[in-house]
């Protein structure tokens, strides 16, 4: 089963298979890699666990997740739990599920449509995208959509969403460039209550996490989401691009602390072995992740499941 | 840029402020945390390890000067390293001898080609070329009607393309037409984002470049990637011969690791850095100004530079004058504070300045640029007389020039207390350090505008 904000659906059935091509890169990057490491080595000695680092850290997981990593296989070791340069790989995968599978929450159950859905992030991660991908993913759902176009910002913005709007027949709510955000976001709320759409899906403008005022901004819109729909939004993911590094950890935390993200949208994940930063970001913000970005086409935008996620990267 | 990187090096440094000589104990530890510095600005694992190697190399090698201190000798030594990667200086665009010099401008999805396309544009034509530009982003929605819209906001032209060009080479062929014609001197191509694995596409670009001869081909690298800045960089490397790097988003609190290990992947050199929202938010990349600030030893050359931009020196020279004989109105307060905006953002000015010593406590100034314009407000609602004379401010004024300027008049209060101070602190000034209060006051009292017109 798959959680949405509207309870539960049926889950793909090719969910695994679908993960798997996806997460390719990864695995040959991460798993594969570790494979070599460990390769033909018997004794956990020095130069193993520097490679395991290597690695490790290759893939975007951070210095400290490393570190507790390669603390828990030393210790293993000493104990003699762990006897064989081979067991390492099934460790690393324990821990990885584990860390993952601990932040995981379904979200909070929408009880009157619509739900508000805000879409943040910094620049370039991915937000339109992947909001095009979610108003497809919503309409299978057999759920109506309606899109606000609150990135008044960045130039032809407006124009890329309403691109995914005609391609997923999701109506787009709109002003004019440069147009306050909070207004669109009235005027969508508003409409989406006039004509009982299930979903807002809110594209904003990517902003990077130090602009202290474009955060305000972010803030003001939620305060106005509120006036409407008194406890929207009801969902704000987060989208991060998968190869971004430790400053994943930063946006993640900043985003949260001013506009209480919910959930992180890992875009871009088939371009790139790592994509490890969402483990660090799930270790020390406890954040879920809601989706995972696979590729280019409408339909690549896929539910994540801790579980299923390490199954396709280690199996 | 750089801030975290430094802050983390500084403390490394500090550490090792009180030891007498460098032993192998202290620099292990030392070298513990640097390594760890690095590698959370993410800094390539390799490029870490090798860099790592060579400063204990040095560090415990003949190259010990018994004259500095352990602190200096390791930042002197990381420096060095930190340049050989780098490169030395400034390294800058190059033009061909025939008109139009094309750039063919690369890199994965959201990295921001299009945005430094039309920054690059901007700065050409601030440097006395004339751009013309093309995108040929037929994939991604609205990207070309993007470029457009960017085009019109710098006033500089964009080839928009006929009906019937639905392909990258048709497109650019006839955008250099274009650029020909209309005596452009260089032609700037914004490809289509994709990922280095995308066979087809990075197929595309090898004939566009086959096609288009262009002199340089710049990877627009996002400062935010991980360890994957390496991977990506050297895939667009080896199949298109990239000749250097615009390194974007440095505005933000990314450590800016992924520009050494670009660096020293690909061996091209970072030409330019992506430093704000704004279109003129584009700077040459110098090394080694960037080596210093990442050791915390402050950018002053850059600061300099773009007070020189912005500061009128006659004017400087006349607040210098004043500052010293006391004569200090409010009135030259506003315009202080009105040229000190010019600069650019404050918290970008800040972070040029050197983090040791007295001025590192100005970084945790909260800079509010609104305070600012509440100031300039305040100012502007009192009568020249009370800009001349602040003694005479007193409730009914002070009620009138709150109303005036949209503010409280318990905001009038504080800038006239803080004036005060300020004036107070100047008058001691003759010695030319700071105050040691001055990083913990508030701005606008707080920043060193006395000490301006000395650059």
């Amino acid at each position: 089963m798959i959680q949405t904000l509207f309870g539960t659906v049926e889950k793909e059935p090719s969910l695994l298979e679908r993960l798997k091509a996806g997460v390719e890169k990864t695995r040959s990057g991460l798993v594969s890699a570790l494979d070599t490491a460990v390769h033909g080595r018997k004794e956990i000695d020095a130069d193993v666990l520097d490679d395991i680092e290597y690695t490790l850290i290759s893939a975007d997981l951070g210095v400290r997740t490393t570190e507790e990593i390669l603390t828990r296989i030393r210790d293993s070791a000493e104990r003699h739990q762990l006897n064989d340069a081979g067991e390492i790989k099934g460790l690393i995968r324990e821990q990885l599920l584990e860390i993952l599978a601990a932040s995981e929450r379904a979200p909070a159950r929408v009880e009157e449509p619509p739900a508000v859905v805000l879409v943040v992030g910094v620049n370039g991660s991915g937000k339109t995208t992947t909001i095009g991908k979610l108003a497809h993913r919503f309409k299978n759902e057999e759920r109506s959509v309606l899109l606000c176009a609150a990135d008044t910002f960045r130039a032809a913005a407006i124009e890329q969403l309403e691109i995914w709007g005609e391609r997923t027949g999701s109506p787009v709510i709109r002003q004019s460039a440069g147009s306050d955000p909070s207004a669109v976001l009235f005027d969508s709320l508003n409409a989406a209550r006039a004509r009982k759409a299930d979903y807002v899906i809110v594209d904003t403008a990517g902003r990077l996490q130090t602009k202290e005022n474009l955060m305000a901004e972010l803030q003001k819109m939620s305060r106005t989401a509120r006036k409407v729909i008194p406890d929207a939004p009801h969902e704000v993911l987060l989208v991060l691009d998968a190869t971004t590094g430790q400053n994943g950890l930063e946006q993640a935390r900043k985003f949260t602390e001013t506009s209480g993200v919910t959930g992180i949208v890992l875009a871009k994940l088939d371009g790139t072995a790592k994509g490890g930063i969402v483990v660090a970001i799930a270790r020390e913000l406890n954040l879920p992740i809601r989706y995972v970005g696979v590729g280019e086409k409408i339909d690549d935008l896929l539910p994540f499941d801790a579980e299923k996620f390490i199954a396709s990267l280690f199996e | 840029m750089f801030d975290n990187l430094s802050e983390k090096l500084q403390r490394v440094f500090k550490n090792l402020r009180g030891e007498g000589k460098l032993t192998a104990e202290n620099m292990e530890s030392a070298l513990r945390e640097i390594r760890m510095a690095l590698l959370e600005a993410d800094v390539n694992f390799r490029v870490v390890k090798q860099l790592i190697e060579n400063i204990k190399v040095k560090a415990t090698g003949e190259e010990v000067l018994s004259a500095l201190s352990p602190s200096q000798q390791v930042i002197k030594i990381v420096h060095e390293e930190l340049i050989k990667i780098l490169g030395s200086h400034e390294s800058k665009l190059r033009f061909a001898n025939e008109s139009p010099t094309v750039f063919l401008i690369v890199g994965l999805q959201g990295s921001g080609k299009t945005t430094s396309t039309g920054k690059l544009a901007r700065w050409l034509s601030k440097n006395g070329h004339r751009p013309q530009m093309v995108s040929v982003d037929v994939y991604r929605p609205a990207a070309r009607e993007q470029l457009s819209v960017i085009g019109r906001e710098i006033g500089q032209p964009v080839y928009p393309g006929a009906a019937e060009e639905k392909l990258p080479l048709d497109l650019a062929r006839s955008a250099r037409r274009e650029a020909v014609n209309s005596g452009r001197d260089v032609l700037l191509v914004d490809t289509a984002g994709r990922l280095h694995i995308d066979d087809q596409l990075m197929t595309e670009l090898q004939d566009l470049k086959g096609q288009l001869n262009p002199v340089e081909i710049l990877f627009v690298a996002d400062a935010m990637t991980g360890q994957d800045a390496v991977k990506s960089a050297d895939e667009f490397h080896k199949r298109l011969g990239i000749t250097g790097v615009i390194l974007t988003k440095m505005d933000g609190d990314a450590r800016g690791g992924a520009a050494l290990s670009i660096r020293h992947v690909t061996g091209q050199p970072l030409k330019f850095v992506g430093v704000g929202e704004k279109f003129d938010a584009l700077e040459p990349f110098h090394p080694d100004r960037a080596a210093n600030r990442i050791l915390g030893m402050g950018d002053i050359l850059s600061f300099i530079e773009k007070a020189e931009e912005a500061i009128d020196k006659k004017q400087a020279f006349e607040m210098q004058r004043k500052l010293i004989e006391n004569d200090f109105t409010l009135e030259d307060f506003r315009d202080q504070l009105r040229q000190i905006r010019k600069l650019g953002p404050l918290q970008n000015i800040l972070g040029m300045m050197p983090k040791m010593g007295i001025l590192k406590e100005l970084k945790d100034a909260k800079v509010d640029e609104k305070e600012i314009t509440h100031v300039v407000a305040i100012i502007d609602s009192m009568t020249p007389r009370e800009r001349a004379n602040h003694m005479i401010i007193n409730g009914s004024r002070r009620r009138r020039i709150a109303k005036g300027s949209g503010t409280t008049v318990q905001e009038v209060n504080q800038l006239l207390k803080q004036y005060a101070q300020a004036r107070k602190m100047m008058k001691s000034f003759s010695g030319g350090l700071l105050g040691r209060k001055m990083g913990k006051m508030k701005l606008p009292a707080g920043f060193p505008f006395g000490e301006m017109p000395k650059f």
